[in-house]
């Protein structure tokens, strides 16, 4: 099939697409098309009002209304409830154990950089059944994340997702499928890429039967006890951004400017990462960054306090006569802290209100703090750019 | 600006006066309590650095449980875990009766709020303080009424107002303060910073150094962390500072600081009882704030309002107040003889 060999992420935009045009009932919108269709909606918007008798065409493709999502399915019990309130909410994790199971679909806005939702789907819900409106729920789609129950019997669960995958695939072949094969804690690492290998095979030989090859599909190992249920969410969340190699690419420059062991661009909220250098990724780093971020946001809850007007005036009048905005060297909210002797220095600094930069230093570097500083104030302006251009404006 | 800043020093402050000799004996700090009330988790959680749930690990207490915990230079507490079971109780009461109750600084006793039998539990209660009257009757008692988590939240109040008068009926001459306390938030951390406050010698000179030094780097709170538990010890507060509206901040910057180092112990691969880092800077838009290793015992954390050159002359001149403090932490490098032992408050 012409369609499926176009893959992911490949658009009518895209000059390689060789599918039919995506019109009528059928409305796959991917996000780096979702955000083309915004600015080619701005400029028009914008040409309209200097030029009235001058109207272009209006974006092709269904207008964009909605924001991209992120479906959570999977058999029940499976741990679909816990994710999102693990990831989205700030539960504990313990805490998950007693959330009643899901009754009907759940839906979660989540408001960062990107506006994404997460619709957290009833396991027990068949939503094949003709009464459902499938294009109201996959119309928009971004990813559609599976979760499978590794100390459960999976069988069940796979042959849902092959059913899933199978009714998809046809008219909304651009979904990114992502299986996470959840509650391998407690599981030995072999036996956990065993049942990873298995999962994989069954899915690929299944698919193969009915012509499929080569299908949008990845696989995460996943548990709410540790960091691996945000990387997960960050590599699925990667494959959402459209001007991600951008980002690598000015991250990268940091790093090798500022001899950097590895940065991260932070969704505060959420802990999820968006955007990392091409240095691999270790667990350990991720995870004290992400602990950092925690550390920060807890302190400010406790001295954010709005101090009173007089306090403030007291603090621009003498000796300073300056106002408080001109005595900081740096409008947004940096950090940094130094680890035993002088050791790897971990700094962070905001980039806007969703996003924060967090970089794990190399030794020593603390001393050159001002220059480093300098060198992240200028990819933090970068970085900006480019949310910038991509952003819907009013 | 900041060379006007730096002349000003602590030096104006009167040097600490020697006071009595330490030569007696170290006093103890008794942790008794029913079986299973939770007296050993809440040591590991204070002195060992372990999470509210690695304590799930812990057995019971066998006998008595002594440990020596380095605090505050050569401030040393002399901590008595008693095992709770009856047998080692009826023990404790006969045949060790003097061994155990002799010279005791303070009592911690732990009472479990969901005991099935709180009768038998305050007849405990009521046969050691019998004999702590006998043996030391100028100790200071603490009553912890523990696993508070486990009452629905409107009824604590009341339950624990209830089971305080009861324990206070009980308790002869002796005068407890009482907390409600819960390993899985920062009560715990409220009740052992107001312990070891007490247990702290010459801390009237820190707080009237901190104090000090507060006002001149125009500070609008100044703390004093233990550098193993990351209790308060002492804080200076400007009268800004006190407007802050969370009040249990104390306890809750112990608690995230001491979650985050079991994060960087295992980055850096240090134990967590190791000093895991130097310093903490922390620059927003209302308040900036740093934390640094301060004396070989403490940290120090100051919450400024925001501003560089505020920020940079505040740092520096902490680290030039660091020799007056250093003195006061651990007199005994420089031959004086302050009180070092557990002090009766």
């Amino acid at each position: 099939m012409p369609l499926l060999y176009t893959g992911r992420r490949r658009t009518k935009l895209d000059r390689k697409y060789n599918g039919p045009a995506r019109q009528g009932p059928v409305r796959h919108i991917s996000p780096a098309q979702l955000n083309l269709e915004r600015v080619y909606e701005q400029n028009r918007l914008n040409s309209q009002k200097k030029d009235v008798a001058k109207v272009p065409e209006p974006a092709p493709g269904p207008a964009a209304k909605g924001k991209p999502r992120l479906l959570l399915m999977g058999q029940r019990r499976s741990g679909k409830s816990s994710i999102s309130s693990v990831v989205f909410h700030k539960m504990p994790p313990n805490e998950t154990l007693f959330l009643e199971s899901t009754a009907r679909i759940q839906k979660d806005s989540m408001h960062s950089f990107m506006d994404f939702q997460v619709w957290d789907f009833p396991g027990q819900v068949d939503f094949l059944d003709p009464s459902f409106d499938l294009d109201a729920i996959f119309g928009e789609i971004g990813a559609l994340i599976w979760v499978i129950d590794a100390q459960d019997e999976y069988l069940e669960a796979i042959n849902r997702l092959n059913s899933t995958i199978l009714n998809l695939q046809p008219s909304y072949p651009n979904i990114n499928i992502e299986v996470f094969i959840h509650k391998v804690d407690g599981l030995s690492d072999d036996y956990k890429l065993d049942i990873q290998r298995d999962i994989m095979q069954r899915i690929q030989d299944e698919l193969s039967d009915h012509g499929i090859e080569n299908a949008p599909i990845n696989y995460h190992l996943t548990s709410i006890y540790n960091h691996s249920i945000f990387e997960a969410f960050s590599k699925v969340i990667q494959e959402l951004i459209p001007h991600l190699p951008t980002l690598e690419a000015l991250l990268n420059d940091l790093c090798r400017s500022c001899r950097f062991q590895k940065a991260y661009l932070f969704d505060v909220l959420s802990k999820i990462y968006i955007a990392t250098d091409s240095s691999p990724v270790d667990m350990p780093s991720y995870e004290i960054c992400s602990d950092y971020i925690d550390v920060i946001v807890d302190v400010s809850e406790i001295y954010g306090w709005a101090r009173p007007s007089e306090y403030i005036a007291q603090l621009e009048g003498e000796p300073w006569n300056k106002k408080l905005e001109d005595q900081v060297a740096c409008k947004d909210a940096e950090s940094a802290i130094v680890l035993t002797d002088m050791k790897r220095p971990i700094m962070l600094r905001e980039v806007n209100k969703y996003l924060a930069l967090v970089a794990i230093m190399r030794e020593g570097s603390f001393e050159k703090m001002p220059l480093v500083t300098m060198n992240v104030e200028t990819v933090v302006a970068g970085l900006t750019e480019v949310f910038e251009i991509t952003k819907q404006r009013k | 600006m900041e060379d006007a800043m730096k002349n000003l020093s602590v030096e104006d402050e009167p040097t600490a006066s020697p006071s009595e000799p330490r030569k007696q004996k170290k006093k103890k700090v008794l942790l008794m309590g029913k079986s299973g009330s939770g007296k050993s988790s809440m040591r590991s959680i204070i002195f060992s650095n372990y999470v509210a749930k690695e304590t799930r690990r812990l057995g019971a207490t066998i006998d008595v449980d002594l440990s020596h915990v380095k605090f505050l230079g050569n401030l040393t507490l002399n901590l008595w875990d008693c095992g709770g079971q009856d047998a080692f109780m009826e023990n404790y009461l006969a045949q060790q009766r003097q061994h155990v109750f002799s010279n005791v600084g303070v009592l911690i006793y732990v009472f479990d709020i969901e005991s099935r039998d709180f009768d038998r539990d305050l007849l405990t209660y009521r046969s050691i303080i019998g004999a702590l009257q006998q043996f030391s009757p100028t100790a200071s008692i603490y009553i912890l009424v523990h696993k508070m988590d486990l009452v629905v939240p409107n009824q604590r109040e009341e339950i624990y107002n209830d089971r305080v008068s009861l324990i206070r009926g009980k308790s002869d001459t002796f005068n407890p303060i009482p907390f409600a306390t819960s390993i899985w938030d920062q009560s715990l951390y409220k009740a052992w910073a107001e312990i070891i406050h007490d247990l702290v010698p010459n801390l009237d000179q820190i707080e009237k150094h901190l104090g000090s030094l507060g006002k001149i780097i125009q500070a609008e709170e100044v703390l004093l962390f233990e550098r193993s538990s990351f209790l308060v010890v002492s804080s200076w507060t400007s009268a800004i500072g006190a407007q802050n509206p969370t009040t249990d901040r104390f306890e809750r910057l112990s608690n995230i600081i001491k979650n985050f180092k079991q994060g960087t112990s295992k980055f850096t691969g240090t134990p967590k009882s190791a000093e895991q880092f130097v310093i903490l800077e922390i620059k927003l838009k209302v308040f900036s704030m740093f934390v640094i290793k301060f004396t070989t015992n403490t940290y120090l954390a100051v919450v400024l309002p925001p501003g560089e050159e505020r920020f940079n002359s505040a740092l520096e001149n902490c680290k030039i107040a660091l020799k007056e403090f250093e003195d006061l932490d651990s007199p005994a490098k420089k031959g004086s003889d302050r009180g070092a032992t557990s002090s009766e408050t």
